[in-house]
C-alpha cells in the first residue's frame, strides 16, 4: 500500500522478493555503492539460478558468481579497478563455461534500463556499430526463444528512418524490466523516498525499471526531512518495495560521504578468490560464518571501519593507505 | 609513457578517462601542460578536482568538487552530444590492438570458450564509437599488436578509411597509440598505424620485433623525454603512493 511503512528486516526482504531464478539487477558500480549487505544475505539464503543484469559491477557481482547464485549474466564490465582489474570469480566462471553471458557496453546497458523505466520496448544508439558486441551473441537463439523473460534478439541494427541526420544506421537495445533491483543509498525514509549523494551510476533507471526494489540505506531519516527538500530526492517512494536500515550496507565497497572502500579487504578477497582452498575458507568465514551483516561488521572490527571513515567534506577517507 | 600521453591533451579538451594509467595521464595533463582541460568519468562525475588518484572510475575520489555528479546516462550524453562531444578526448587502455586501432578488452581465444576472460567493454566501446580523438595506451608486445584481434570490443577505423562510415559510425577515431617504447599515429590516407616517435634507448627495429604486424617507421623520430619538472609533478603530485605508476 502506498501509505504504509516498507521497513523490513533484510533477510525477510530478500526471501520475499528474490526467489530462485529471479531476474535481478545490482545498483552501484565496481567499488562504489554496491548493495553488499543484500548480496551477502542472498548468498546465505542459498538463492540460485539468478539471471543478473549489470552495467559495470564489481564486488557484488563477483561474490554472487563465486557462491554459485548466478546462472546467466548480461554485463558490460566485470571488474573492481586496482584490486581486481577483471573480477576473479567472474573470469573463472566464464573460462570454465559455468555461466551463460552476453556482452554489451556501459551506455547500451544504461539505455536498456532506461527503456525499461520508460516503458518502451527499446532505445537506439550508435554505440558499437561494426564491433563484435553487435556481431557476437553470447546467448544462443534456442536459449533466447526458450525464456519468455528475455527478447529473441540481443539487439537489432536497422536503418535510421529519419534521413538527413548523417546517421544511416542505429542499434536498437531491448528494454530490461528486472524482477528485482538491489540498491544501497545514503538516505531513505520508511516509505522508500531515496536520496543519493555522489555519483548516481544507473541506480535510478534500474530502480524505475524493476518490478520490486530492495533499498538498504545508511540512514533511515524522518519523512519530513526528505519532503523538506524534494529536489534532492532522486527516487520517489512509489518504486520501492522494501527499505532496510543498514549502516555500512555497501561495505567493503565505498559509500560516498560515509566511508571509503576497504583496500585491505579487497586485496585479501582478491588473494583468496584466486585459490580454491583459500576461497572456501574466505566464504566460510565472512559469509556463511556470520548470520547477518551486523555480525560480519563485528568480525571486521570497529578499528578497521574507522580507518575507512569518509572525511565529510571530501566524501572519501583522505590519505587512506591503498597500496 | 604517462607523460607522452599527457602531452597529447590540450586546453579545452574534455577528457574521458578509463581506469588506471589513462586516469593518471589525464591528471598529469591537467597539472602540467593542459590546465584548461577537464576530466570526466562515465560514472557521471564531471570536472573532478582529483586531489587523490582514484582506484577506479567509480571511486568516491572522482566525485569531489565536480561541476556535477550525475549518472552514466549524462556522462555518455556529454560525449555523444553534438556540441560538447566535439571537445571530448578519450584515453583507453586495451589488451590487444590491430593496425586500424581496433581494440580488444573482452576475451582471448574463442569468445564462446575463452582462454582468458577480461572485464569487457565497460564504456570503452561507447567512447571509441563516438569521440573525435582517442588516445590508446598499450604495451608494445607481440601478443598485443595482432594482425587480427581475438574479439573486436572497441572500434578504431575497422577495416580502413571507409570503415567507420560503412558501419554507420560517426567520424572520429583513434589519434595516437602510446606504448612503453614509443608513440604511433594513424595515416590520414590509409588509417593504418605508423611509428611517429621512439623513446631514447629504443630503436624502431626493436619496436617492430615486438609486433605481429609491421608499420611504416620511415618518419619516426626520437621522442623528447619527460622533463624533470613533468616527472616531479607526476610522481609527487599525481601518484605519490605509486598506486598506478
Amino acid at each position: 500500500m502506498l501509505n504504509e511503512s516498507k521497513v523490513m528486516d533484510l533477510k525477510d526482504a530478500v526471501k520475499k522478493f528474490v526467489p530462485n531464478g529471479s531476474h535481478i539487477c545490482l545498483g552501484g558500480m565496481t567499488i562504489g555503492r554496491n548493495p553488499m549487505a543484500a548480496v551477502y544475505e542472498a548468498i546465505r539464503l542459498g538463492i540460485k539460478d539468478l539471471h543478473i543484469y549489470v552495467h559495470s559491477n564489481g564486488q557484488g557481482l563477483d561474490e554472487l558468481i563465486g557462491c554459485n547464485c548466478i546462472s546467466k549474466l548480461e554485463v558490460a564490465y566485470g571488474g573492481t579497478g586496482r584490486a581486481a582489474p577483471t573480477c576473479i570469480r567472474f573470469r573463472r566462471a566464464v573460462q570454465n563455461g559455468e555461466i551463460k553471458y552476453e556482452d554489451y557496453t556501459n551506455f547500451q546497458m544504461s539505455l536498456r534500463f532506461l527503456a525499461g523505466a520508460m516503458g518502451v520496448p527499446f532505445l537506439p544508439t550508435r554505440s558499437g556499430l561494426g564491433t563484435d558486441i553487435i556481431g557476437k551473441w553470447g546467448f544462443s537463439g534456442e536459449f533466447r526463444k526458450s525464456d519468455p523473460k528475455i527478447p529473441d534478439e540481443k539487439l537489432i541494427v536497422t536503418d535510421n528512418p529519419f534521413k538527413g541526420w548523417g546517421c544511416p544506421k542505429v542499434v536498437l537495445l531491448p528494454a530490461i524490466n528486472p524482477d528485482v533491483a538491489l540498491i544501497h543509498v545514503q538516505k531513505a525514509d520508511k516509505f522508500g523516498t531515496c536520496r543519493i549523494t555522489g555519483a548516481l551510476y544507473a541506480d535510478i533507471e534500474q530502480t524505475k525499471a524493476s518490478k520490486a526494489v530492495i533499498v538498504t540505506c545508511e540512514e533511515l531519516v524522518d519523512t519530513e526531512e526528505m519532503r523538506g527538500k524534494p529536489n534532492q530526492n532522486q527516487i520517489p517512494s512509489i518504486h520501492v518495495s522494501a527499505v532496510v536500515h543498514m549502516p555500512y550496507g555497501a561495505y567493503p565497497t565505498a559509500c560516498y560521504g560515509y566511508y571509503d572502500y576497504d583496500p585491505f579487504y579487497l586485496k585479501e578477497y582478491a588473494k583468496s578468490a584466486k585459490d580454491e582452498k583459500l576461497y572456501k575458507e574466505y566464504v566460510e568465514k565472512y559469509i556463511y560464518g556470520v548470520r547477518s551483516h551486523e555480525e560480519f561488521l563485528k568480525l571486521i572490527g570497529a578499528e578497521r571501519l574507522q580507518t575507512i571513515k569518509a572525511d565529510p567534506e571530501k566524501g572519501y577517507a583522505v590519505n587512506l593507505d591503498r597500496r | 609513457m604517462t607523460i607522452m600521453a599527457a602531452r597529447e591533451i590540450h586546453d579545452g579538451d574534455i577528457v574521458f578517462c578509463g581506469t588506471g594509467i589513462p586516469m593518471l595521464a589525464a591528471m598529469a595533463a591537467k597539472n602540467i601542460n593542459a590546465p584548461g582541460s577537464i576530466m570526466f568519468f562515465e560514472t557521471g562525475a564531471l570536472d573532478s578536482k582529483l586531489e587523490e588518484i582514484p582506484m577506479s572510475i567509480a571511486d568516491s575520489r572522482v566525485m569531489y568538487k565536480t561541476s556535477s555528479n550525475l549518472g552514466i546516462m549524462e556522462a555518455f550524453c556529454t560525449m555523444q552530444n553534438r556540441i560538447t562531444g566535439d571537445h571530448v578526448v578519450a584515453i583507453l587502455g586495451a589488451a590487444q590492438i590491430d593496425k586500424f586501432g581496433n581494440l580488444n578488452s573482452t576475451s582471448l581465444g574463442d569468445y564462446f570458450h575463452p582462454s582468458v576472460r577480461m572485464p569487457g567493454s565497460g564504456g570503452a566501446c561507447d567512447a571509441a564509437s563516438f569521440v573525435p580523438r582517442l588516445i590508446i595506451f598499450i604495451d608494445n608486445e607481440r601478443r598485443r599488436f595482432k594482425k587480427k584481434v581475438d574479439y573486436l570490443t572497441s572500434p578504431g577505423y575497422l577495416d580502413g578509411p571507409d570503415g567507420r562510415r560503412k558501419a554507420g559510425l560517426p567520424d572520429g577515431g583513434p589519434a595516437a597509440v602510446v606504448t612503453n617504447m614509443g608513440v604511433m599515429k594513424f595515416s590520414d590516407t590509409t588509417k593504418e598505424l605508423y611509428l611517429a616517435n621512439y623513446y631514447p634507448g629504443i630503436t624502431p627495429q626493436k619496436i617492430l620485433d615486438n609486433m605481429e604486424f609491421s608499420v611504416d617507421v620511415s618518419q619516426a623520430t626520437e621522442a623528447v623525454p619527460p622533463s624533470e619538472a613533468e616527472l616531479k609533478i607526476l610522481r609527487e603530485r599525481c601518484d605519490p603512493l605509486r598506486l598506478i605508476l
